[in-house]
């Protein structure tokens, strides 16, 4: 067992490190965020150039032959410097589907420019009674002579304003909530009738509403086995899930750093406020949620691709679960400690913590993932036949 | 970076199962059961594991240690969580034995770490003064040279376990002069054969007879018994802290637990069903049992730094904090799990209080002590505050 970063994994990091520092401050995403696109063509394909996107992808098909510890490590730094190109739903999300479930043609058309920076994925899954149930679907896709014709809305995609290809979750058999019955269907951005309501979203980043009003998708872009898609959904979720606790990471520690070196510097009573021990003892605690959110990230990204599903759903959770309250209590006592300065726009602080509380809310929060540990069958399977 | 178990470690395992598969019916069936293991009953425990050669796998192996990879050693302790094996004393095997092999002299060495392994000698911990706590750089137990020894006089208290060793090691003041911290030396002293040492114990709220109040009246202590210099006492204990702090977070402990509140809850009935359907109550558990993952992986890290040779890193210093806490939650728990058991004391009969339940109480009112001890986890946030944080003073 051996937690240490590789040789490589070290210089990509440091390479993201001083990119993030030198290209993309946080100053680059406050002018991004008032922008319609909200992310930036050119530096996503130098990003794609540099082979952060393609990191945890196979060489044959233009990766590098990574795992998602190495992205989860670039995301990490990318999180530092709030970086709003769309990491996530291309590769962690829409990015994984394509590479597990499509055929040779499919690597080929939508995952491999992506990975080249040249195009922009998302995946769209949520709708408006779903919450976070991936079986509630709604949306349908009918067969239509051979082809498939999909009717439906799809809520708060991850760069649905943007992507060039939409990987769409959609009911081709059962009921609303029918684990069976389930497709995923590749669909290019510009099909006639299918609609795009652009939504900014609290941390400044962009989403899209997207209706499906009749969207015809031929036969060769259904994306692996029809009905079958769930599984594969969970498993893309909960890359998403860690890869949010990646970025999340990014995001705690950079606030964290900026609490202890603000109450070094601000001045009270005539002295450091950080000379106050009511004050040291939040910090500490601070590094403590902070350091537990380091260790389950980390962890996360190790078994998010493992084949033992339990395990993989058991970590997932346990960050998730860190992040959003662990995370939390980062997050609400750096804006605390700051005192009044840290709830204006101006000052940066406020952005991580509306980017954290967004990351928090997607693919899980604090109580769908308490109540998904509590089924694993390992939780009380021993206990029981014991018992 | 890599989780996966390489299969000598699969191997490893199973060989360790085996062995806990073969543990006497009268250990096992606490383990099962009662969930509390007598004096007798631990050196029971630390005997069986001596003689298979599991003693000490925080050792090195030249000095008898195991010379296990860092996956062994999780494996192990994991293991042994699991399941729910006594508690053996820390005092020997983590906290002065290391000691001695960093610092002691090759006759300390020689006289004292066998004994230690074999469990020929148990050991106690001379920290804590009635007015040296938190600060316990104040402590004023006096050791004067008298010839070749030194003359202790004084008070040592919460000495853990005192009543059943027949060593303890003692911070003694022996200067006046400079720093409270610089008057300070490390010594060890012969319990049952030093005239003028009394031991005290007294009953805690957890309804056992856990600590001791220590007395010495003229103990003559030879000075061939310190470790290190005179005067570096200091030095000695926080090494020692270091050692003690990876080691009292109680997080193999809480695993244990964890899987007596699963089974508590299972045997506690609901309606008709259990408290283990209830989904209040497996959320709680469920929550709790996240974090203790959270703080198991912060343990691995700080544990593969170890192995490599590396100081614990900064993750290290959160463990004794974020562990204790963890585990008393647990304890919480199985109060709640029991519902009107929990009125139940241990010496309430079995058709009262069933056997499973029985120690739960006084564990629970026990392990109050695990925020307090070790440097009382507010001390734990100052030590992070000031030494990682670089927070001013």
């Amino acid at each position: 067992m051996n937690f240490d970063l590789s040789e490589e994994q070290q210089m990509v990091v440091d390479t993201v490190a001083k990119w993030v520092e030198v290209q993309s401050p946080v100053k680059r995403f406050r002018k991004l965020r008032e922008a319609d696109q909200g992310w930036e063509p050119d530096i996503w394909r130098a990003m794609g150039e540099y082979g952060w996107l393609g990191v945890c992808y196979p060489e044959e098909r233009g990766g590098f032959g990574g795992n998602f510890v190495d992205a989860a490590l670039i995301l990490e730094q990318l999180g530092r410097g709030l970086v709003p190109e769309p990491f996530i739903p291309s590769v962690a999300l829409a990015g994984g589907l394509l590479e597990r479930l499509g055929t040779g043609e499919q690597h080929e058309r939508f995952l491999t420019p992506m990975l080249d920076g040249m195009t922009s994925l998302a995946l769209a899954y949520a709708e408006r009674q779903s919450r976070y149930q991936l079986n509630d679907c709604l949306t349908t896709a009918h067969p239509k002579g051979g082809d498939y014709m999909l009717v439906g809305e799809k809520t708060w995609v991850l760069n649905g304003h943007a992507a060039d290809q939409i990987v769409v979750v959609a009911r081709t058999g059962g009921d609303q909530l029918d684990e069976n019955g389930l497709s995923l269907f590749i669909v290019d951005a510009d099909t006639p009738n299918l609609r795009r309501v652009e939504a900014k979203g609290m941390d400044g980043q962009t989403t899209a509403l997207l209706r499906f009003e009749g969207v015809e998708v031929p036969r060769e872009r259904l994306l692996g086995e029809l009905d079958a898609a769930l599984p594969d959904l969970e498993w893309a979720i909960d890359r998403g899930a860690a890869a949010a606790c990646a970025e999340g990471q990014g995001c705690v520690q950079e606030l964290f750093d900026r609490t202890v070196s603000y109450l070094k510097t601000r001045k009270q009573f005539d002295v450091p406020i950080g000379r106050f021990q009511a004050l040291q003892h939040r910090a500490a605690d601070m590094f403590t949620e902070t350091e537990l959110c380091r260790s389950t990230a980390l962890l996360a990204a190790i078994q998010v691709d493992s084949d033992d599903i339990e395990t993989r759903k058991a970590e997932v959770s346990a960050a998730k679960l860190q992040l959003t309250r662990g995370g939390w209590y980062v997050q609400e006592n750096a804006i605390q400690l700051f005192g009044g300065i840290a709830i204006t726009d101006e000052q940066d602080e406020g952005l991580f913590f509306k980017r954290l509380r967004v990351l928090q809310g997607l693919f899980g929060d604090a109580d769908h993932h308490i109540a998904r540990f509590q089924q694993l069958e390992r939780f009380d399977a021993p206990i029981r036949s014991e018992v | 970076m890599n989780m996966t178990l390489a299969p000598e470690h699969v191997a490893f395992r199973e060989e360790v199962r085996e062995f806990l598969a073969a543990m006497p019916p009268g250990l096992a069936k606490k383990a099962r059961d009662a969930y509390y293991f007598d004096a007798d009953e631990t050196m029971e425990w630390h005997r069986l594991l001596y003689e298979k050669g599991w003693i000490a796998p925080n050792w090195p192996e030249e000095h008898g240690g195991t010379g296990w990879d860092v996956t062994r050693r999780f494996t192990f302790a994991e293991e042994l969580a699991r399941a729910n094996t006594p508690e053996l004393s820390p005092f020997g095997l983590i906290m002065v034995g290391p000691l001695l092999i960093e610092f002691g002299t090759d006759e300390q060495k020689k006289r004292f770490l066998p004994k230690i392994l074999s469990g020929e000698d148990i050991w106690c911990q001379g920290y804590s003064e009635p007015n040296a706590g938190s600060d316990l750089a104040a402590l004023q137990l006096r050791a004067d040279k008298d010839g070749d020894d030194y003359l202790l006089n004084g008070q040592k208290t919460w000495t853990t376990n005192a009543q059943y060793a027949n060593w303890i090691f003692v911070l003694a003041r022996t200067s006046t002069e400079g720093r409270k911290q610089e008057g300070i030396s490390f010594l060890l002293a012969d319990l049952l054969n030093t005239d003028g040492i009394e031991v005290k114990p007294f009953l805690t709220t957890g309804g056992t007879m856990a600590f001791s109040e220590t007395w010495f009246k003229d103990a003559r202590v030879p000075q061939a018994n310190r470790v290190g210099p005179e005067n570096g006492g200091w030095t000695m204990a926080k090494a020692l802290l270091g050692h003690e702090r990876t080691a009292i977070g109680g997080i193999s402990e809480s695993f244990g637990w964890l899987l007596h509140v699963k089974r508590i809850a299972a045997k506690t009935p609901v309606g008709k069903g259990n408290l283990l359907d209830d989904a209040v109550f497996r959320a709680r558990i469920a929550e709790v049992e996240m974090r203790l993952r959270a703080v198991t992986m912060a343990q691995n890290r700080t544990l593969a730094d170890a192995q490599l040779g590396r100081a614990p890193g900064p993750e290290s210093s959160i463990l004794k904090l974020v562990g204790t806490e963890t585990y008393q939650e647990i304890t919480e728990l199985a109060m709640d799990a029991m519902g009107h058991d929990a009125i139940g004391w241990k010496d309430a009969p079995a058709e009262v209080l069933p056997a499973h339940e029985k120690w739960i109480a006084a564990r629970f009112n026990y392990l109050r002590a695990c925020t307090i001890y070790g440097g009382s986890n507010e001390i734990q946030r100052n030590v992070i505050a000031k030494h990682i944080l670089g927070l001013p003073s």
